[in-house]
């Protein structure tokens, strides 16, 4: 059973816009995987519905988490409350509420699982709060669990979300751009988090990402998309800078800033395409449909 | 020389439009105010031709007299008590209510029919009210605070939901994602990202509450009110002039005070 399937998923936004055409991916248990692609090419978009928070065109067929149905043919059913707790979601910032504690924050992972009549007057156990404060523990805020999430740096808030995660006991992580408004140092936090909580977990990580080289480091599998298709779906050292420089071609034409563009590609090109150890030694990428750049580029 | 003329030139349609409009809604507020004359029986020369009879009027009220103060500072207090339970019990009803009358939160089909009878609490004047809890209760000053209570409900109800419908949605999103129910995302999501401003504006209803419930005995439903009014149809205007400046005085302190609360608070 895959951790992540999602089959021939479409998605028309008002105004014939077609964020997603015809999506279709496995991901196994226990694999991260890195989603790339210029702005506006449906990452977000395949995530929050792989999240089960918005809805497919009626064509669309199936998704699914560890077996467990999130939508088919665009409808959610109504059980998929009980099968979001198994997924954990990460967006690229907001994740908190401000004014609540870092603890309580973590704390709402506790929610989909335990008693509702307990946990609508905010009654958690001693336990809950232990697992909580070892989430915190393990990304590495603890010493922060009192203060209010809106004083948390961006980075720390973060790892407070991927914290609520691990005390969702969430079996899939999606996470949507976690390092988009980060600085560098703060970004290796985050990443090293994720990929922590995958090798040790096991946790299937599926982790949106605008720097290429990120995911070339912390993920053995890429899948690249373009205006709401996947162009490529591979071992992520197969990556190569002309077909980096394809993928992000369309954006590089609308911003005048090619410099940054350029800087980019170097970046991904002179670092070593080190794969990390693969975890629990899944065939990267075995079973990728992989779509050449060669044959991509050629339309 | 040229270029000026040719600015003024480019200028000129744009300040012609503009002063017709003026002109316009000038004429339109005059027409109003003519059309509104009789209806409003405006008789300026009243107030001149009356000045000695008005004066004299107004020195009825000085000195003000003091000498039943402790009763005053009674009824006041009753005033305040009476203000004090309308909104309160008009801010417990009002957090169901908003959040049903949030698009965000709930289905049209909630929303629509609850702010609907919001509307009506509010559109009708706690005064109002006030004379009908008076036949359904008796006089007294639980009238007053049904009536406090019924109308600033359709109030904050409102108020309420202006606030929860310009909240944040993703940190709700990120409750909703972790497979937590809906009662949960508004508990968690939302009141903590509205609960300033909803202490915010159940305190600034608890001002106008006070000045309310000053009128409210008017109609018999407790408070100051009932002494003023009879201090007025009695001609005892002095102690209507004691009492006035007390409720003066109560109604700024009280209004200090709060604003002061509503700081600390946004
Ligand atoms: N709620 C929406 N309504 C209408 N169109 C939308 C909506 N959300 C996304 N889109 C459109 O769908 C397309 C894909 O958007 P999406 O946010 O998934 O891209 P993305 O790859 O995440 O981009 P970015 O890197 O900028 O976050 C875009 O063309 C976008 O304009
Ligand atoms: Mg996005």
């Amino acid at each position: 059973m895959s951790a992540i399937s999602v089959q021939a998923l479409s998605k028309t936004f008002s105004g014939n816009a077609k964020a997603l055409k015809e999506i279709s991916l496995t991901i196994e248990e226990g694999e991260m995987v890195a989603l790339i692609g210029a702005s506006g090419s449906g990452k977000s978009t395949l995530i929050r519905h792989v999240a089960g928070l918005v809805s497919g065109d009626r064509s669309s067929g199936e998704i699914r988490v560890h077996g467990n149905l999130i939508q088919r043919s665009g409808r959610i059913p109504r059980k998929v409350r009980q099968h979001r707790r198994h997924i954990g979601v990460v967006f690229q910032q907001f994740n908190l509420i401000g004014r609540l504690s870092v603890l309580t924050n973590v704390l709402m992972g506790v929610l989909g699982t335990a008693p509702a009549f307990r946990t609508i007057f905010g009654i958690f156990t001693k336990s809950e709060k232990r697992s909580a404060l070892q989430a915190l523990e393990r990304v590495g805020i603890e010493s922060h669990a009192d203060k209010r999430a809106d004083k948390l740096s961006g980075g720390q808030q973060q790892r407070a979300a991927i914290a609520r995660t691990i005390v969702q006991g969430a079996r899939v992580i999606l996470a949507d751009e976690p390092i988009a408004s980060l600085d560098p140092a703060s970004s290796r936090k985050v990443m090293d988090n994720l990929s922590r909580v995958n090798r040790d977990d096991n946790v299937t990580v599926l982790v949106s990402l605008h720097q290429v080289d990120y995911a070339i480091q912390y993920c053995p599998r890429t899948i690249a998309m373009r205006d709401g298709q996947i162009v490529f779906d591979g071992a992520s050292d197969k990556l190569t800078p002309a077909f980096l420089q394809e993928l992000y071609g369309a954006e590089s034409v609308k911003l005048t800033n090619e410099e940054k563009q350029r800087e980019t590609f170097a970046e991904a090109e002179v670092k070593p395409v080190n794969t990390p150890e693969t975890p629990h030694g899944l065939p990267v990428g075995a079973q990728a449909k992989t779509v050449t750049p060669e044959t991509q580029f050629v339309q | 020389m040229s270029q000026a003329l040719k600015i003024s030139d480019l200028t000129l349609p744009k300040a012609h439009k503009r002063s017709i409009m003026n002109i316009i809604g000038w004429g339109i507020l005059l027409a109003l105010l003519a059309w509104s004359w009789e209806g409003a029986d405006m008789r300026p020369m009243a107030l001149i031709d009356d000045a000695e009879n008005m004066s004299q009027f107004a020195a009825s009220f000085f000195p003000p007299d003091f000498t039943e103060w402790e009763m005053y500072l009674e009824e006041i207090i009753i005033t305040i008590q009476i203000a004090i339970w309308g909104t309160v019990l008009a801010v417990v009803m009002s957090v169901p209510f908003g959040i049903l009358s949030s698009e965000n939160i709930v289905p049209w089909w909630i929303c629509q029919p609850t702010r609907r009878l919001m509307d009506a609490a509010r559109a009708i004047n706690e005064m109002v009210f006030a004379m009908l809890f008076v036949v359904a209760v008796g006089l007294g000053p639980f009238a007053g605070v049904l009536a406090l209570w019924i109308h600033t409900t359709g109030i904050l109800a409102k108020l309420f939901s202006e606030a929860v419908e310009a909240i944040d949605p993703r940190p709700v999103e990120g409750i909703r994602a972790t497979g937590a129910n809906a009662l949960h995302e508004v508990i968690f999501g939302v009141i903590p990202q509205v609960l300033p401003l909803w202490i915010s504006f159940s305190l600034y209803r608890f001002e106008s509450n006070v000045r309310s419930a000053t009128v409210l005995g008017i109609v018999g439903a407790g408070g100051i009110g009932m002494l003023l009014w009879e201090y007025i149809r009695g001609f005892y205007y002095a102690e209507t002039a004691a009492v006035i400046l007390m409720i003066v005085a109560t109604v700024s302190l009280l209004d200090m005070l709060s604003q002061r609360l509503r700081k600390m608070v946004t």
